[in-house]
């Protein structure tokens, strides 16, 4: 399991540098200057040379690309144009809002989807099933920001039981985990969970009707195991799969968040994201978008390693 | 005498031939009212697409100050009007042209590129196939959703730049599929067989790995439609993709966020539309996936 394991890490060495490089060159997909947001419409050509020499952007690509790299592996991203602050600060204090966030999300999308795949799998073709697998199939297919928005027209525009937008009376600076901060979580992340919870749901009622119909199930029926024990098996078979969807979908939360933040102003990587991009901040979006998909990739590792942990029979084949 | 005989006798022989596949596959389709009724939404949604000139009470880019935000019931526009005193009921129709568009190209371009990425590594195996599938492996380590709004957000907003970035984001996992598939009919016995009896690479492709992969992408693109019509909608929703004032289902989602107090349902409008549309296509694969017995 050992030799799977370091194989699975070397693996990711290079997927890992493959990632960097597309980041560092989505920047350079950018149409026209990179420096227009920052530079008066009406700059001299030598103020703009000079800032072009300053941000390093007349190297050429190879060069500027090993430079960018050695900087970020040392931890740094270079400065927000916006905001002339190091994009290290700017991201790190966005991702622990996301993660927040999107950890949330993804509990109260396990909980939910667990249940309900589990009750939509033991009672297959029943008409249980069907509401189970229906709540499901709308979770998956909804557009989450959207759902979001019904869900701020419900609670905080005809009820005024839930803030509609931002962190709360701290902000995400002075975050403290009190009633006044947590009410501001509850609706972007039961938005965000609907996702999770349609897939979890899916991939549980699947694993579970294909553990009931193996023959062991039906030699523990014969010897009379409580139905108490028989799910404990059902359990013990379905969680290593149930947790790595879990664990994976957590990662696409983080990537994908940009949209639930948008619809909630909530203070995170995806809110920091579309002001990069609206801004043409491109040494924040470059930054902001390598901090995700590095995250989403390690976290694909862990869950990897994990599962192998759980479960040998993966490391074998 | 002779000649007379032999045509009833290959009649008779050819009369009980089993149904082909794809008619089994129907047969078992049509039994499911579900995804039958999913496919009549999705044909609707098509028709009122292509017949949007015809059917449109008003015209969808004509708006009026002094008859913005009606609600849903006003006289003369049945569901009201939107922040520019446009006609939602015309928008959304009009909505459906772009929204399909946006949402079904992608998955179409991307069933192309990947299938032919995922085949051609499959079969030519070797260095090709590492190169082609780590590449693939990059891609796929991002989020679709962020590596899609990344990619829109660096190119800037519009409809081709969404599409571009959508289509890529599509790629990685139809040509995982397809060079899956293909690697496994590679090794078959009757491959092995028609390629030892001088089959060429191209003819094998297209008589036996091309029936063998089609089926399983087309399942796994049709799966996609759902996810690309949400993430298309939601770039424009973002304010990438579609620009105003074009009528498109995100975009109207957007513009329509500042009456969320005032008009709720109104705003509610045009995310009913991509949910019904995107439910659709999910239900249809279900169907689909369950008539040809591919698992999930």
């Amino acid at each position: 399991m050992l030799t799977y394991i370091a194989k699975r890490v070397i693996y990711t060495l290079p997927i890992m540098l493959g990632v960097t490089i597309v980041c560092f060159l989505l920047v350079h997909l950018a149409p026209g200057d990179p420096l227009v947001s920052v530079l008066p419409p009406d700059a001299s050509e030598q103020l703009r040379q000079q800032m072009m020499a300053l941000y390093g952007f007349d190297r050429p690509y190879a060069e500027q690309f090993i430079k960018w790299l050695g900087r970020a592996l040392g931890g740094d991203l270079g400065t927000s144009i916006r905001t002339n602050r190091p994009v290290v600060a700017e991201v790190s204090k966005a991702v622990s809002n996301t993660l927040m966030l999107a950890a949330l999300a993804t509990v109260i999308g396990f909980v939910l989807g667990g249940l309900f795949g589990f009750v939509a799998g033991s009672f297959r073709d029943t008409w249980i099933d069907k509401v189970a697998s229906a709540i499901s199939v709308a979770g998956v297919s909804v557009p989450h920001y959207w759902l979001g928005m019904v869900l701020v027209i419900i609670f905080s525009a005809q009820l005024g039981w839930l803030p509609p937008t931002g962190a709360g009376p701290g902000g995400s600076d002075n975050w403290v985990w009190d009633w006044a901060h947590i009410r501001h979580m509850i609706l972007p992340a039961v938005t965000m969970s609907v996702i999770p919870m349609g897939i979890i749901a899916r991939t549980v009622r699947a694993l579970v009707a294909e553990i009931l119909s193996q023959e062991f199930i039906a030699g523990l029926k014969a010897k009379g195991t409580s139905s108490f024990g028989i799910f404990k098996h059902i359990v013990k078979n379905a969680a290593p799969t149930a947790l790595a969807v879990m664990g994976i979908q957590l990662g696409y939360l983080l990537g994908g968040s940009i949209l639930i933040e948008t619809v909630f102003s909530w203070p995170g990587t995806g809110l920091l994201l579309s002001d990069a991009i609206f801004q043409r901040d491109l040494p924040l979006l470059q930054g902001t978008i390598l901090v995700l998909a590095c995250f989403f990739v390690v976290l694909n590792l862990m869950v990897d390693v994990v599962q192998t942990a759980i479960d040998p029979r993966i490391a074998r084949s | 005498m002779v000649q007379a005989v032999a045509p009833a006798m290959i009649d008779d022989t050819t009369i009980e031939r089993s149904p082909g596949y794809w008619s089994t596959v129907w047969r078992r389709f049509r039994r499911d009212p579900v995804a039958m009724i999913a496919l009549g939404v999705i044909l609707l949604l098509i028709l009122i697409a292509i017949l949007a000139p015809y059917i449109t009470p008003h015209d969808p880019y004509r708006g009026a100050t002094l008859r913005r935000l009606r609600p849903p019931g006003t006289p003369g526009h049945w569901l009201g009007t939107d922040e520019l005193g446009r006609d939602m009921l015309s928008r959304l129709i009009y909505g459906a042209r772009l929204s399909l568009f946006m949402g079904v190209t992608p998955v179409f371009f991307a069933l192309f590129i990947g299938s032919a990425i995922g085949i051609t590594a499959g079969y030519v195996g070797g260095w090709v196939n590492t190169i082609l599938m780590r590449t693939i492996d990059i891609i796929f380590a991002f989020p679709s959703v962020l590596l899609a709004i990344a990619l829109s957000g660096a190119m800037g907003a519009g409809i081709v730049n969404g599409l571009i970035s959508l289509t890529i984001v599509f790629i990685p996992p139809i040509a995982r599929i397809a060079e899956s598939v293909t690697t496994s009919v590679r090794n078959l016995d009757y491959v092995e067989a028609a390629r030892a009896s001088g089959a060429g690479g191209l003819s094998i492709v297209r008589k036996h790995v091309l029936g063998n992969v089609l089926g399983p992408i087309f399942v796994y693109g049709m799966s996609l439609i759902a996810v690309s019509m949400i993430l298309a909608s939601g770039l424009s929703f973002l304010g990438l993709g579609v620009r105003p004032p074009e009528p498109e289902w995100g975009l109207m989602l957007n513009t329509l966020r500042t009456a969320l107090y005032t008009q709720p349902m109104l705003c509610a409008l045009p995310g009913i539309m991509i949910f019904i549309t995107s439910i659709s296509f999910n239900l249809l694969t279900d169907g689909l996936r369950s008539a040809m017995d591919i698992k999930a």
